[in-house]
């Protein structure tokens, strides 16, 4: 591991006055560490932020405000969190190990970078690590990469299960950096690859999440779904955070978010908009899931994932309405 | 770097080099080699210590960033001569082979038991669920047996889970 200096900050301001080129914020650790340990990340210094009193978890009216230094375990065992948002329970949960959610933060959740073996391996190229290296994946291992939104450049995907319940439920991520203060609705912080994929989110140099804010929980019944291959501790083939509200058989209102299948946590804006309005059957729950994948751009070994994709989308609509 | 952690319950003040593990500290530091180095990304369970009381992977923390905590490592579980009722519980019911997993898998399991709320399991997210071994097996994912003792580990933590 590369040499740095380590330094605790004192408050959000404290850490952004600390921040220079070369510095990284260092939350729980549980992908930061890792990625310095196998050489793609090179911090010249560490100012680390998971000492400060961002950790509260508060209501304000039907709204919820999520430090960003919670833990994902206690964000996830929160009795507001349970009730209210069981998709964002259930998808913390969907993710990593007990050991791993007790160190990792809100904030570095949102933060991860991709776990594609290309941009993990020092010795290939890749162009999320070093910009215009080239990218194997596409001719190489994809068989767990991106189907949407991916490019010539990186089909890299997210990784987050926290993430794509956020999309879902338009959840604003406030940042503070040396530009102000600002707030970013999810999916907005995440990008596409483009042509440089080595920007996974809108993020300026030096902004930190301070925090993440729930609007009100959308209205009827939602769930998180993942598809993995491993029945625990792995990560998503494709995954779905789904809310879908019915009156009479038709659908007044509903969410659909995937994860595993693009750069960003992926709303499905498109099976939404098939889907309100409409009768709230089989053979709509599969015309919405094929509008949006025929957005999917799949490469010879991930193409598996546009069925899955598809059938998760129906299977779990289909559950909701029942 | 000058640091200061309760390791066991005694204060250990040590200098550090900002790149040390919390796990690299207590095993060439600190001469306690019950955390395990398996694979050293946080993907195998064998370094989970304690730290102020919750199971983590102790490959994956910075010992720098540790200043001030309190760390319970596997030599740290009996009291004296008596055993934590895990260990006695994995000792009466043979929950390993080889043992190189088992301090991650005993640390593990005493922050497992103290965790509330549900797991991906858990069919109500709104109850806290009875520790049934389909709800430890989800709970314990985060530690890997090469031998495949899972059946006695998962016998042994439902013995002493409440």
């Amino acid at each position: 591991m590369k040499q740095f200096e380590y330094a605790r900050a004192a408050s959000p301001a404290d850490a952004v006055r600390r921040f220079e080129p070369g510095t990284m914020y260092l939350g729980g650790g549980t992908n930061l560490v890792d990625l310095m340990r196998l050489g793609v990340a090179q911090p010249d210094r560490l100012v680390d932020v998971s000492h400060l009193p961002l950790d509260a978890i508060e209501q304000d009216g039907d709204r919820l405000r999520i430090g960003a230094a919670v833990r994902n375990t206690d964000l996830a065992a929160h009795p507001l969190v349970r009730v209210r948002y069981p998709m964002l329970a259930r998808a913390v949960l969907a993710g990593a190990s007990g050991q791993v959610r007790n160190m990792a933060t809100i904030g570095g959740n949102l933060l991860q970078r991709t776990r594609c073996g290309y941009y993990q391996d020092v010795t290939r190229p890749c162009n999320k690590r070093r910009p215009g290296s080239g990218c194997p994946a596409i001719e190489g291992d994809h068989g767990n990469l991106a189907i949407l939104g991916a490019s010539d450049s990186c089909v890299a995907t997210h990784p987050s299960d926290m993430a794509v319940a956020l999309a879902a439920l338009g959840a604003e991520v406030h940042v503070t950096g040396p530009g102000g203060d600002r707030v970013i609705p999810m999916p907005g912080l995440h990008r596409l690859p483009g042509d440089t994929p080595e920007r996974d989110t809108v993020l300026e140099p030096g902004d930190l999440i301070t925090a993440v804010e729930l609007p009100a929980p959308p209205p009827g019944p939602s769930i998180y779904r993942k598809v993995r291959e491993r029945a625990s501790f792995a990560f998503a083939l494709v995954s779905i955070a789904a809310a879908l509200d019915l009156r009479d058989g038709v659908v007044r209102d509903c969410r659909i978010a995937l994860g595993g299948v693009a750069h960003v946590p992926w709303r499905a804006e498109r099976a939404e908009q098939a889907l309100i309005g409409g009768q709230a059957t089989g053979e709509a729950f599969l015309a919405a899931a094929e509008a949006e994948l025929e957005l999917a751009r799949p490469l010879p070994r991930n193409a598996f994932k546009v069925p899955l994709a598809r059938n998760l989308i129906v299977r779990t609509l289909e559950e909701l309405a029942s | 770097m000058d640091i200061t952690l309760q390791v066991n319950g005694v204060s250990r003040a040590v200098d550090v080099d900002p790149r040390m593990s919390l796990l690299d500290l207590l095993r060439e530091r600190l001469a306690l080699i019950g955390p395990k180095k398996g694979c050293d990304h946080g993907q195998c369970g064998a370094c989970t210590v304690l730290i102020d009381g919750r199971r983590a992977n102790s490959c994956l923390a910075l010992a720098v960033a540790m200043d001030g905590s309190e760390i319970v490592t596997v030599e740290g579980l009996a009291e004296g001569e008596a055993l934590h009722p895990l260990q006695a519980a994995f000792i009466e019911h043979d929950a390993f082979q080889c043992g190189y997993c088992t301090p991650g898998q005993l640390c593990s399991a005493a922050g497992m038991l103290g965790e509330p709320g549900p797991s991906a399991v858990t069919e109500d997210l709104r109850a806290d669920p009875e520790l049934t071994p389909a709800e430890i097996r989800e709970r314990m994912s985060g530690n890997l047996c090469r031998c495949g003792a899972y059946p006695n580990i998962v016998t042994a933590i439902a013995e002493v889970a409440p």
